[in-house]
């Protein structure tokens, strides 16, 4: 019962800040920054749901702009083109008023989630027969399929892209709720994951996969999982977005952005969720601080990035991860330097 | 009724067999042992018997079941676990959480639970974390629980290979060269402990090992394996004498 109330209070907890913070930062911060802020908040949850497939099950996949595709047009085609026939028969649904839209984006982040979800059962399947490099340019060309497809239904506005998708996110002020109560989603269930035996067999198909099958690990079980939970969070970030910015095309979703999101994961260190976070907000946020230097900007942008892979290989972070804890240590390791005369 | 039963296995690699027709049995109880010559099918025959290969003529019976087109991770389900010759640990993770990966098989609790963290999550946690340190303990790995595995000396991970397959609770264990790489010393100890763990965890032991003078110590029935082929079989004295085995080991006299 005691860990009852405590997880009741730290959910609650949870929702209470991000919505504080949310108006807070909605109201007072210069709308720029504020996009920039969503823009960090959707590619950590990117980052973060993709580390659950390359860092910690070790299956190398650089076609995650694919399964965020599927989760934005799934979730934007609910909202403009079946919601209107719904909203018939369940006047609940009705938008402008606060439980309309609360319900209609969540339905959104369902339906997105499930296609998702489904997209990632397709590419799990042949992660099973196949390793590193040949899986990597299976799902490289998933994400492409995705694309393409995309671009020739005309009912999601094919290459004009889909536009005038509602904006659930009470215009703007509670978009950092929804995004960042993802990326706490993300990260919670990722951290859970990890603490418990089970978690350590994802690890273990990374290390080793024949040993892990001989050790009583259903491997093809956990890849599928690994490749399920990935996509249904890329997903959801795909609803999101799509319901901020109120307007999705296909080339949002080319290959550029599968290898934004997985050099986020290489760069913050394969298998560290925190590593993945923060170069999620770097990778996102130095662009667009970097415009100053206009036409220099991606030159600097790119050679940054080559001297952290040279200077640190294993990623920032490498397979460690930075928390609570990491922080106690250096204020504790302070505290003892600072004691001594 | 035999734990382990060989019915006339067959193993080819296009025109080569690696093992043929080998009729064999273990019963419950026992520590058996499995030698030949470099290159004689030993291995091969251990991945057959754990699903890594099907057999291409014959079967594998466990228990009186036939384990054809079982994958390996449900053999591991059934009973039988493995230690490999080229140590395969996994390199990143801690020495208790190698062991802890094998003791999932016995996890009662769901992916779901695991990722929204449950009461009875923990409980499980708590039991596996118990039975991982019982599985370190019996090969006296409690120090080095913390250790990431690819940084224990080398006879510490082949003790640590066998620790991780009894974490599946096997009631067959197949140990693949165990005493590989160590000194006469050594080997005489890593025997003497598969001796004990062998009655603590009350498990059947079939092993592979190239010394010859070592297996003939603790083993109490042995088959002898060339070419693929079952030449011998016997308690250790017999096969001492038989004069297939000298031959296959040193060579056939000629005069």
């Amino acid at each position: 019962m005691r860990w009852l109330a405590l997880r009741t209070v730290t959910v609650v907890g949870c929702i209470a800040a991000l919505a504080v913070v949310s108006k807070l930062l909605s109201a007072n911060l210069d709308t720029y920054v504020f996009l920039v802020v969503i823009q960090c908040g959707v590619a950590m949850t990117l980052a973060g749901s993709l580390n659950l497939i390359n860092g910690i099950t070790g299956q190398f996949s650089i076609g995650h702009a694919g399964f965020y595709a599927v989760g934005a047009y799934v979730g934007a085609a609910w909202t403009v083109l079946w919601q209107p026939i719904a909203v018939r028969y369940l006047p609940l649904l009705h938008l402008g008023t606060p439980l309309g839209d609360t319900l209609t984006l969540l339905i959104a982040i369902v339906v997105g989630a499930a296609a998702a979800a489904v997209a990632g059962v397709v590419v799990g399947l042949p992660s099973l027969r196949l390793r590193g490099d040949y899986l990597a340019i299976v799902t490289l060309g998933f994400g492409e399929v995705i694309r393409v497809v995309i671009l020739n239904i005309d009912a999601v506005g094919g290459a004009r892209g889909l536009t005038g998708i509602p904006t659930l996110v009470g215009s703007g002020d509670l978009a950092f709720f929804w995004v960042f109560g993802l990326v706490v989603a993300v990260v919670a269930l990722s951290r859970n994951l990890m603490r418990t035996t089970r978690g350590l067999t994802w690890l273990a198909v990374r290390e080793d996969e024949i040993a892990a099958d001989a050790m009583g690990v259903d491997t093809t079980r956990v890849k599928v999982t690994a490749f399920v939970v990935g996509s249904a969070f890329a997903g959801v970030a795909g609803v999101l977005y799509a319901h901020y910015f109120t307007s999705i095309s296909p080339d949002v979703f080319g290959m550029d952005m599968s290898i934004i999101i997985t050099t986020m994961v290489v760069l913050g260190g394969t298998g560290s969720v925190s590593g993945s976070l923060l170069a999620a907000i770097v990778l996102t946020a130095l662009p667009e601080f970097l415009r100053f230097m206009q036409d220099y900007r991606m030159v600097i942008f790119s050679t940054m990035l080559v001297v952290v892979m040279l200077t640190r290989p294993q990623g920032m972070f490498g397979h460690g991860e930075i928390s609570f804890a990491t922080f106690r240590r250096l204020l504790g390791r302070r505290r003892a330097g600072g004691a001594k005369p | 009724m035999s734990l382990l039963e060989l019915r006339g296995v067959t193993r080819r690699f296009g025109g080569l067999a690696a093992v043929s027709d080998i009729t064999a049995h273990v019963d419950t109880g026992e520590l058996v042992g499995l030698i030949g010559p470099n290159g004689a099918g030993k291995t091969t025959l251990f991945n057959l018997l754990t699903g890594v290969y099907a057999p291409s003529e014959g079967a594998v019976l466990f228990d009186g079941k036939d384990t054809r087109g079982l994958r390996p991770c449900r053999i591991a389900a059934l009973g039988i676990a493995r230690t490999f010759q080229n140590i395969r640990l996994f390199r990143e993770l801690t020495a208790l959480q190698n062991v802890k990966v094998a003791v999932n098989l016995r996890a009662r609790s769901s992916l779901f639970s695991a990722m929204v963290d449950t009461m009875a999550q923990r409980a499980d946690d708590a039991r596996l974390d118990g039975l991982a340190r019982e599985c370190l303990t019996a090969m006296g790995l409690e120090q080095v629980a913390d250790t990431r595995s690819c940084d224990l000396p080398y006879g510490l991970q082949r003790r640590l290979e066998i620790s991780r397959a009894l974490a599946t609770r096997p009631r067959l264990l197949l140990l693949d060269e165990p005493a590989a790489g160590m000194n006469p010393f050594e080997k005489q100890d890593l025997m003497q402990l598969i001796r004990t763990i062998q009655t603590t965890f009350d498990v059947t032991v079939l092993l592979i090992e190239h010394d010859m003078k070592v297996v003939m110590g603790i083993c109490e029935r042995i088959y002898v394996l060339d070419y693929g082929q079952l030449i011998a079989e016997g308690a250790p004295a017999e096969i001492r004498a038989n004069p297939k085995v000298i031959a296959a080991y040193l060579g056939e006299e000629t005069d």
